[in-house]
């Protein structure tokens, strides 16, 4: 064999350079990285909306290999590949967005069959001529931070309605931080709370800048890797227009619930204002500007089986729901906010496999009703 | 010598069947080790058959029942309705509910790739080619861990020219073993690079049992085919680079097993790039000498049959080596049919003067057109190779074809 080499000491000096060589070059990037921390950025960076057609809701998927689709903290790049981002909004266009939690995203609906799908499908026109076109930008997570931090981004969007739907289970101050999303963007969060003053404790470790080593290439790699599989997962969201892994059988909503009357870590027989994160709706009116928001308790599954005297449902002990609605009321007439109780409104069977989820049916439903509360609004009445 | 190895051997086997007993441990395997005594008894057995030609250089009697006993094992292994059975039947004899067994019981690392090293040299030393090997040069080819779980099939008689080499004494030597070194580090990385960043990128959307009955548009179905493409070629050819470059670093230099497949401009030429040494393997053991029996013993056959015989049944092999199912054998008909054609058109085309004076632009559009057609014909071909039914392949086809 010839040897590309002409004396035995060549070779060790090939290697020597190739191994300082690579490391200068691993040294100087993930520096430079460091440096700019260009996450965000390239967050930024997608091939939606321009070759494969932006995703209807927020990528989020527990079975990616099944759902075409996948949790990523990237708030930047989840929003680039949302249909909210191709191009301008159109001079016809009345632009609405849905705020909420997993109900509002769809857990268990295919994309034709969420709450911003059957709005759509209505085809409703407002009063100066503009078609309506609502997006959904829910998030499956429950907590009202995790809601403000969508929002945050989602007004860049120029919105001209927003619907914000939420449950008692986004209020405890305890549900706040839980949120793997708020978790890896403490910082947005923490501007946040700073911003509007809101009452979540700031001293935790949560808020401490990222270190070094989680500004290198190698620190953010699970970040880096996860912007790469999302916007290779587009090729399956085009050639399938499937975004969740929706199995056959799953396990339905309790209907005979444990004899138990505790909520979070509030103790009976009453719930306080304060128990509950009521400064972040007042945030997100702040945020908002001028743009008009609709606030809607969502409707939940009540239970008619054992111990549904003392609970209405898995989530909630009836003491800590009635309460909740008292001072969502209160909290709407006081500060003359459009709202929507929506709690009882859909029947037993049309939830699926949670308190909160609803089937392809129930979602129609409550479609209507958001309809109706819409054109309540246009009319500068509402009455709901 | 020969007891040093041998007892080595087996208590590895044992100490990973003693998994079995401890719960902290078990199971590092797949499924769950056999019992001693069932390891003891199959591993005795299995060395028997597989060293006689060593053990027992004489008795070349023995060759053919140990080619008889390996063939049945990889059809039992192939088969899944068999291997089903078979684990239905173990688990029954050993106590174990039946409900538990699957086809994957049985199934063995490495064993396709190991029981063609042992057929070569069952086969060579039953035609006196096989030079005489100590057990301990003998069980280091069979076993080279490198190659074992996916090759390159390296030839026993070329193995043993790099594990006889004399231990480096000057400076040349001391050179090449540097060379070894940095190319193998080099096959490596990129082994690795093709592996973990280019194919299980593209496994997120090529072609598989779930996506192939979720597409409806043909140019979507296309793109998930390319991507199975290109992801078998990498993901395979991936593992030839780390079992190279591993060899490499050990100064061996195992033989190549891809060649730019898909830059081939005919079939033939795609099969003496594609799995190399699998092919080579088939033509030595299996498609010259059943063409040269062939023509020996039925001399009024014209030529032309004993090539489509000889060349769809290797084909039909290579496609149940995979898996006996009617798939994989659609796949390797596909591929015989394909080298037949080949081989008349390239027959025919011979004597034609209108392919042999052509023009610069005219060679060119020829090569083009050859090259889309090969890798075209290739590439439908995964179809039924990356598919488990004929239904859903052939719901696949229609889609590609826009046939309604």
């Amino acid at each position: 064999m010839e040897s590309i080499f002409k004396d035995k000491k060549e070779p060790l000096l090939f290697i020597r350079n190739i191994i300082v060589k690579t490391l200068l070059l691993f040294i100087f990037f993930n520096l430079i990285f460091t440096a700019l921390f260009p996450i965000e950025a390239l967050g930024k960076i997608s091939l939606y909306n321009r070759i494969f057609p932006g995703r209807t809701r927020l990528p989020y998927g527990e079975i990616p290999e099944k759902s075409y689709n996948l949790g990523i903290f990237n708030i930047e790049a989840m929003f680039t590949s949302h249909i909210i981002s191709a191009g301008h909004k159109p001079s016809d266009e009345y632009r609405v967005i849905l705020i909420g939690d997993s109900a509002t995203w769809g857990f268990l609906l295919e994309p034709d069959q969420t709450l911003d799908a059957n709005l759509n499908q209505e085809m409703l026109i407002n009063s100066d001529g503009r078609r309506v076109k609502v997006y959904n930008l829910g998030y499956p997570v429950m907590s009202l931070t995790k809601d403000l931090l969508i929002l945050s981004y989602a007004v860049k969007y120029d919105p001209d309605l927003i619907i914000w739907l939420f449950t008692l289970e986004s209020f405890p101050l305890d549900k706040q931080l839980f949120p793997p999303i708020i978790q890896n963007n403490p910082q947005k969060v923490k501007t946040l709370i700073e911003e509007f003053n809101l009452n979540i404790n700031l001293n935790k470790d949560l808020f401490s800048p990222p270190s070094f080593w989680e500004r290198t290439i190698v620190g953010s790699r699970r970040n880096i890797a996860d912007l790469i599989r999302l916007q290779t997962y587009g090729i399956m969201w085009a050639a399938t227009g499937i975004d969740q892994y929706i199995p056959q059988e799953y396990t339905k909503r309790m209907e005979d619930l444990p004899d138990d009357k505790s909520f979070h870590d509030i103790t009976p027989p009453t719930l306080s204002p304060s128990d509950l994160a009521l400064d972040i709706l007042e945030a997100g009116v702040v945020m908002a500007k001028n743009t008009p928001i609709i606030f809607i308790n969502e409707p939940m599954f009540i239970s008619q089986g054992e111990n549904s005297d003392i609970r209405y449902n898995f989530y909630y002990p009836r003491w800590a729901y009635d309460d909740y609605r008292k001072f969502l009321e209160q909290e709407m007439l006081l500060n003359n906010w459009n709202y929507l109780d929506a709690w009882d409104s859909i029947s037993g069977e049309e939830f699926t496999n949670s308190a909160v989820h609803l089937s392809p049916n129930g979602s129609q439903e409550f479609a209507q009703l958001i309809k109706k509360a819409i054109q309540e609004l246009w009319k500068g009445k509402p009455e709901y | 010598m020969i007891l040093v190895t041998l007892a080595g051997i087996t208590s590895i086997i044992l100490l990973i069947g003693i998994t079995r007993y401890i719960n902290t441990l078990c199971c590092i395997t797949a499924s769950r080790p056999p019992a001693i005594q069932h390891i003891f008894i199959l591993f005795s057995l299995g060395l028997l058959f597989a060293s006689s030609p060593v053990i027992l250089p004489q008795k070349s009697f023995w060759a053919p029942f140990a080619i008889l006993f390996f063939f049945i094992l990889f059809i039992f292994q192939k088969s899944p309705i068999l291997a089903q059975n078979s684990s239905v039947f173990l688990r029954t004899l050993t106590g174990q509910s039946p409900e538990l067994a699957l086809p994957i019981d049985l199934t063995w690392l490495g064993f396709s790739y190991l029981s063609f090293r042992l057929i070569h040299v069952l086969r060579d030393f039953q035609m006196g080619k096989l030079p005489t090997y100590t057990l301990a040069e003998f069980v280091t080819y069979a076993l080279f861990f490198p190659t074992f779980t996916a090759g390159p099939i390296d030839r026993s008689q070329r193995f043993m020219e790099d594990l006889s080499k004399k231990q480096y004494d000057n400076d040349q030597q001391t050179i090449e073993k540097k060379d070894n070194l940095i190319a193998g580090t080099q096959r490596i990385i990129i082994g690795i690079f093709k592996k973990f960043v280019l194919a299980d990128t593209l496994a997120l959307f090529a072609l598989n049992e779930q996506n192939a009955s979720q597409v409806s548009s043909s140019f979507w179905m296309w793109i998930l085919l390319l991507g199975y493409a290109f992801r078998i070629f990498l993901d395979f050819s991936s593992y030839t680079d780390i079992a190279i470059g591993i060899g490499r670093l050990m100064d061996f230099r195992l033989p190549e097993n891809f060649n730019r497949p898909y830059f081939k401009k005919n079939l033939t030429e795609f099969w003496n790039s594609w799995h190399i040494t699998l092919a080579q393997w088939l033509r030595a053991y299996y498609f010259f000498p059943i063409t040269r029996s062939l023509r020996m013993k039925a001399k009024n056959m014209p030529v032309w049959s004993i090539i489509v015989i000889g060349q769809l049944s290797t084909m039909a092999f290579i496609g149940l080596w995979h898996g006996i199912t009617w798939n994989f054998l659609i796949w390797g008909i596909w591929h015989g049919l394909g080298l037949f054609i080949h081989n008349r058109w390239q027959d025919w085309t011979k004597t034609k003067t209108i392919f042999i004076n052509q023009t610069n632009i005219q060679k060119q559009l020829f090569a083009f057109s050859s090259w889309l057609l090969t890798f075209g014909f290739v590439t439908l071909g995964w179809v039924w190779f990356a598919l488990p039914d004929f239904e859903l392949s052939n719901r696949v086809i229609h889609i590609l074809f826009q046939i309604k």
